[in-house]
């Protein structure tokens, strides 16, 4: 009997193999397109008939909410990236034998995605995190330029590095369980580890926990972490930049909230917050100001995300209900814009054939759809008002700066800094004097301006009934 | 018999660190590959020993992994690796010999205070397990970034993995050891084959991690 839980993991995995085994690129994407929008109707289903959860897979209020962002996520990305291929086939920079690789490693990242995310094993969720980390290097490669294959190295060993140094919090965690649940598979099953974990060795704990933030930490890019995430994203083709923003860096985030909860249940560990608020705050002024000397387009949005998910982390640091809330929208509203930034860059990207912000200009008069989208993007993900994102930084700023005034302080200067390095580079693409090739672009609009207006909308009213999702989650983290 | 079972595990896990710190100071990469198979040998034998003390025989397998795998099929490939990019001369280190093993004496003071400290209610045997393993996960990322030659990094960075197999088989009835070394096995097959697909040399001129600085995706 195949449940909805076994369905996100199936459909991606069968799609995987089908998608490797079958030639032609247009046929492919196309089925690309389904397997996902098929995977994304089965997470919402979710919502509305709740599978069993067992000793392997689970299903809660927390990791609903991740399935079906990165499901959906996932479904969008596979139409640009259908556009997208198509042209990189056309202009010669991808073989026909290279995209069907690509789409088959594309599924296969779903389906470790979605594994990591329905894990109710921490073992199962760290080997599903590794797939997820192997299949992402393939892709960042898949140029095989010097650029490529450099960037897909250096994410390589500090991916691996980063996963190493998680596994040994994971067996940590084991250690820790073993004593009060007894040898075995029990000791590594999230639902059992939260109801008994009060009972645990909290210097145990503790030790495992500053394991996991640095392994976990390297993954979601915090600072000073990161220095894998820029060349990532630069390098590989802008779809996977858009599910490596979007999603990834969110998945190692959930596991990180996931082993915060654990130890939120034990009285005597240390509080994993203030950590969390410290990694969350460096990367959050870090990359701000980094945003100031970037040449190349997506490094820049891809700093733009470390500094997001400074924020993220900081929100999910300071906890409580309110912060968990802001962290979570913040999140989504994150996920959702920052990959349309990327469709719309991976267009720009192929029009102008560069990547440097030099070579590019006048965007808003010669590809208008493009470069006034790029606007609205860059608008958004600057957290200005009415977006989302304004709402969701706002919340995270009002919910915090009563409790801890001086930290949010300097949130809001690095907020403030990345805002006038992103405008000051808008100002260049989109603006001035038009530069390079003018071409009209062979783009799907339709994934990008659908975010864009969720995200819109999302800034002027949010339904009730995801609020109060998103209270149950947030009430759920501590 | 306990006595004994406590005193070879001890032993096993102990040489491994030696072993380590063997690979430290080799500044050649026939000498330090080798080096790599007896770590591998010494893990295997460790493992092994644990398998037939906690009356575990999937560990068996997880043994043979580390002795088929990691101690004879990798350095295997690797040498031959090597001989095709004729790179068999002197490698290169950032820190000199002396400051390194300073700095992998301190790396296992520490992490004995660490987890000798925060372990003092588990039983002996996992808690000195442990320490060795943390110590050997901290000279393999110590080696990770005192070489700048991509193959030596990749040897730092097996290594650190055989410490977290050392950790892992020493949690009592940690369930999906096998299944965690087969996934790291593949891991390691994949830098492997990456290092040999990928080309480094042949796109670069030389496996020294540093020339790679030179294509940073900013600097055209």
């Amino acid at each position: 009997m195949i449940d909805a839980l076994t369905g996100v993991l199936v459909i991606p995995a069968v799609a995987a193999g089908l998608l490797a085994a079958l030639p032609g690129y247009r046929l492919t994407a196309r089925l690309n397109v389904l397997a996902t929008l098929l995977t994304f109707l089965i997470a919402v289903s979710l919502f509305a008939v709740e599978p069993k959860s067992g000793p392997y897979l689970l299903v809660d209020d927390l990791n609903k909410v991740f399935i079906v962002l990165t499901t959906f996520v996932g479904f969008t990305t596979s139409v640009f990236s259908a556009s997208y291929i198509s042209h990189e086939i056309e202009s010669g920079r991808l073989t026909p034998t290279f995209v069907r690789f690509y789409h088959a490693m594309y599924q296969t990242l779903m389906f470790a995605m979605n594994l990591a995310l329905v894990a109710n094993n921490i073992g199962l969720m760290w080997v599903a995190i590794e797939m997820a980390t192997l299949t992402t290097v393939l892709m960042v490669g898949i140029y095989r330029t010097h650029e490529a294959l450099e960037a897909a190295w250096k994410y390589f060993i500090l991916g691996s590095v980063g996963i190493a140094l998680a596994l040994f919090g994971t067996i940590l965690v084991y250690m820790a369980a073993r004593p009060v649940i007894g040898e075995g598979l029990e000791a590594m099953v999230w639902t059992v580890l939260v109801t008994k974990a009060a009972k645990f060795d909290p210097a145990l704990l503790n030790v495992a926990f500053v394991f996991l933030l640095l392994g976990y930490g390297t993954k979601v890019g915090l600072a000073p972490l990161h220095a894998w995430l820029p060349d990532a994203h630069a390098e590989g083709p802008t779809p996977i930049s858009a599910v490596l923003s979007g999603l990834l860096l969110n998945v190692a985030l959930y596991a990180l909230l996931r082993f915060k909860m654990l130890l939120a249940l034990n009285p005597v560990a240390i509080a994993p917050g203030p950590l969390m608020v410290t990694m969350g705050l460096i990367s959050c002024v870090f990359a701000a100001f980094m945003l100031y000397r970037r040449r190349d387009i997506k490094r820049m949005f891809a700093y733009s995300s470390i500094e997001h998910m400074g924020i993220i982390v900081f929100a999910f640091g300071m906890g409580g209900t309110l912060a968990n809330f802001a962290g979570l929208l913040h999140m989504t509203m994150h996920s959702l814009t920052k990959s349309a930034i990327f469709f719309a860059v991976g267009h720009i990207a192929q029009v102008k054939g560069t990547q440097k912000i030099a070579d590019m200009g006048g965007l808003t008069v010669t590809n208008p759809v493009l470069g006034w989208g790029l606007v609205l993007g860059v608008i958004a993900i600057a957290g200005l008002p009415p977006l989302g994102i304004f709402m969701s930084e706002f919340l995270v700023v009002s919910s915090t700066f009563a409790r801890e005034p001086w930290l949010v302080i300097i949130l809001v200067f690095g907020i403030l800094v990345g805002l006038g390095g992103l405008f000051l580079r808008l100002n260049t693409i989109a603006f001035g004097e038009p530069r390079g090739p003018t071409a009209p672009a062979e783009a799907s609009y339709v994934p990008m301006f659908a975010h864009f207006a969720i995200v819109f909308v999302a800034g002027i009213y949010l339904p009730p009934a995801l609020v109060t999702g998103f209270q149950n989650v947030a009430r759920l983290l501590g | 018999m306990r006595g004994l079972s406590f005193d070879v595990a001890h032993l096993l896990a102990g040489s491994l660190v030696l072993v380590s710190f063997m690979q430290l100071y080799q500044d050649r990469l026939y000498a330090l590959l080798n080096i790599y198979a007896l770590h591998a040998l010494v893990l295997a034998a460790s493992v092994a020993w644990q398998a037939f003390i906690q009356d575990a025989p999937h560990l068996y397998l997880t043994a043979l992994i580390a002795l088929v795998f990691k101690a004879i099929v990798i350095p295997t490939a690797l040498h031959r690796i090597i001989v095709r990019l004729g790179i068999h001369r002197e490698i290169e280190t950032v820190v000199g010999v002396g400051p390194a093993m300073l700095l992998g004496m301190g790396l296992v003071a520490l992490s004995m205070v660490v987890m000798l400290r925060v372990t003092a209610e588990a039983d002996p045997l996992a808690r000195e397990d442990l320490a060795f393993a943390l110590a050997v996960v901290l000279l393999g990322l110590l080696m990770m970034v005192t070489r700048r030659n991509a193959v030596s990094q990749v040897v730092g960075f097996m290594s650190l993995e055989n410490g977290l197999v050392l950790a892992a088989t020493g949690a009592k009835g940690m369930p999906l050891v096998v299944e965690i070394s087969v996934a790291f096995s593949v891991l390691i097959a994949f830098i492997v084959i990456g290092i040999f697909l990928f080309r480094i040399r042949e796109r670069f001129d030389t496996v020294d991690v540093q020339a790679l600085d030179r294509f940073r995706g900013e600097r055209r």
